[in-house]
């Protein structure tokens, strides 16, 4: 299928249009409250929250004996809260660290609700049929209703975080400070992670209890790399949350045989590979030259102030002198003599060399520059 | 010689799990000193200023500045937590570290103005860091990152402001600009408590001590209790090990 195609079938198909937009929300959601939950230190709480989630939907399913997603939801919702509230016990009633007890409730609650599934397998319901798509997510199954009750959460937390920006940007970085101020970090706190929990609840039926904390984490990630404003973080993550919806869904519906959610978890992860090497300030590459450039420039500055050195001490700057005599010194190649001769810090005349006016003033200035980095 | 007290500690006890770490400390600070918090590792420093903040919840006892709840009296008090307690490759820019510092006196949702902005300017300008305003905060040095703290504090424009080891990790340069500038506020007749480490400088930089060791040794003029005994029963017999820690510069 070509390209135009697909995005006329984006506009004409009812199902398509459906699932494109859902999963286009809930990137955009997932990386507002992914950057809250990355800079919180918070990343591993997604996947616990998420795991704990699924007993919840087990259950809701026991009670009601029928797929309604609403009912879903709400177990989900009230499991994974559940969860969060026993990781928080265990971190503040006993010594253990917090990845202990982000471990043992993830195994716990997964292995319950995996329990639960299996049992609800074997049931003579029919209904079930279908359950175990919440293990990976079924975007196929995104209902105009359940894209409604998105685009209606990630509304109301877009107002939120609006509304409450600077007081939730205080209490992320420095809460105590926040708290000697006057404002109640406790309901900021309960405030951010309960969204958190809504919006992982919200992915389920998309993106699956397994791969949630990727959806979450991976665009807060990514967009971590290009900015250092977190107004601007939260809404590259939303960005990339939001096209990798868009992108995940377009190749799983043109392709056979590739569940929508691990494709947009994919599409997140080529965002965080991206950008992690060709960010200009943080990516692996820019470093990469910088230190290269910098180690050349360093070698090119201790030539130069070698030669300052031995210039300053003749009454005319531009005496020439031997090649041979920077022979002793490890930081001088034909190379260095060359490029310091292009940038017209040096002449250079057969087997003399001699420091141009405007190479004398550079060493002189890179001696100041030095004694003052010394002084700071 | 009575003046003014600007905080008043009674009975404060504040224990983790079963342990104390303050024990029936009573404390009061007169209005406009530079007073330093000294004590081995452990004695509660930190815990000091932070049950008087109300950042901790002490089991018993009560504090009051200038004679009322903290609660009441949060406009009179200003804080500058360690550098360490907060991570610096957090997005923003040392600009709006200092803009946090207005906060307070704006309250819920309202948002910064141009006048909150001024005085964002000019406590930069006064700890010299006017020219890294746009600097991400990862960026700057240890001592800008603490010429930063103090510059949120100081927007606050408090009466009283307690300070969290503020020399920690900063260079000889920037140690003399701060204590410059504490001096400067008890000068303007704030009053100044600083958790600190180094002995070696007390008689220097502070007009008042606190001894702690998880319970009061001493308070007072460093003329007057900061001596041989006051340090023994505060650091143990091998206290003058730790005044040869830090020789001097």
């Amino acid at each position: 299928m070509r390209l135009y195609e697909y995005i006329e079938l984006v506009f004409t198909d009812y199902t398509l249009r459906t699932i494109t937009l859902g999963t286009a929300v809930l990137g955009a959601i997932c990386g507002m409250l992914g950057s809250f939950a990355v800079l919180r230190k918070q990343s591993l709480l997604g996947d616990a929250i998420s795991h704990a989630a699924l007993p919840g939907i087990a259950i809701a399913f026991l009670i009601t004996e029928t797929k309604n997603s609403n009912a879903f939801l709400l177990g989900a919702l009230i499991s994974g809260l559940i969860g969060s509230f026993w990781i928080r016990g265990i971190i503040t009633k006993t010594k253990l660290k917090s990845d202990t007890a982000l471990g043992l409730i993830l195994s716990l609650f997964f292995g319950f609700g995996m329990l639960l599934l299996t049992y609800i397998q074997k049931m003579p319901n029919a209904n079930q049929a279908g359950l175990e798509n919440y293990l990976f997510g079924q975007a196929a199954t995104l209902l105009a209703s359940d894209v409604w009750m998105m685009a209606i959460i990630t509304g109301i937390c877009f107002c939120v975080l609006l509304l409450f920006w600077k007081e939730l940007k205080l209490s992320v970085f420095d809460a105590d400070y926040a708290k000697t101020l006057g404002f109640n970090t406790q309901f900021l706190d309960i405030l951010i992670t309960a969204f958190i929990v809504i919006a992982i609840v919200l992915g389920l039926q998309t993106v699956g209890v397994v791969l949630m904390s990727a959806m979450l984490l991976a665009p807060a990630a990514a967009a971590r790399q290009w900015t250092n404003s977190l107004a601007i973080m939260i809404t590259l993550a939303a960005i990339f949350g939001a096209t990798s919806g868009v992108v995940g869904t377009a190749i799983s519906a043109t392709h056979e045989h590739l569940s929508t959610g691990p494709v947009i978890v994919l599409i997140a992860a080529v965002f965080v590979g991206i950008s992690f090497i060709a960010s200009p300030s943080r990516g692996l590459l820019f470093r990469e030259i910088r230190f290269r450039k910098n180690r050349n420039d360093l070698q090119l500055h201790k030539t130069l102030s070698f030669m300052y050195n031995i210039a300053k001490d003749h009454e005319d700057i531009t005496h020439p002198h031997a090649i041979k005599i920077l022979n002793n010194f490890q930081g001088f190649t034909k190379r260095s003599l060359q490029k310091l001769e292009d940038k017209n810090y040096v002449s250079i005349q057969g087997t003399m060399w001699s420091l141009t006016p405007e190479g004398y003033q550079t060493a002189a200035n890179l001696y100041n520059q030095l004694s003052h980095i010394n002084d700071e | 010689m009575s003046r003014k007290i600007a905080v008043q500690i009674d009975d404060l006890t504040v224990a983790y799990n079963y342990k104390p770490v303050l024990w029936d400390i009573d404390l009061s600070i007169p209005e406009g000193v530079l007073m330093a918090i000294v004590g081995p590792n452990g004695a509660g420093k930190s815990t000091l200023i932070k049950s008087i903040l109300d950042i901790i919840k002490p089991i018993a006892g009560s504090v009051k500045i200038y004679g009322k709840p903290y609660k009441k009296q949060r406009a009179l008090v200003a804080y500058v937590p360690q550098k360490g307690s907060v991570d610096w490759d957090f997005p923003t820019t040392a600009f709006d570290v200092v803009m946090m510092g207005t906060y307070g006196s704006l309250g819920w949702i309202k948002r910064p103005g141009q006048k909150e902005k001024k005085a964002a300017l000019e406590a930069l300008e006064k700890v010299g860091m006017l020219s890294f305003r746009n600097r991400q905060i990862s960026q700057l040095s240890g001592g800008q990152q603490q010429r930063v703290f103090l510059a949120r504090a100081l927007v606050q424009n408090a009466a009283i402001y307690f300070m969290d080891e503020p020399f920690q990790g900063v260079d000889a340069t920037t140690e003399k600009a701060i204590i410059n500038i504490l001096k400067a506020l008890r000068k303007a007749g704030k009053t100044v408590i600083v958790v600190h480490h180094d002995l070696q400088t007390v008689p220097e930089y502070f007009d008042w001590v606190t001894f702690l060791n998880v319970k009061k040794i001493a308070t007072g003029p460093v003329k007057d209790i900061f001596n041989d005994d006051n340090l023994t029963k505060t650091y143990g017999i091998n206290y003058k090990v730790a005044l040869n820690q830090h020789p001097s510069p």
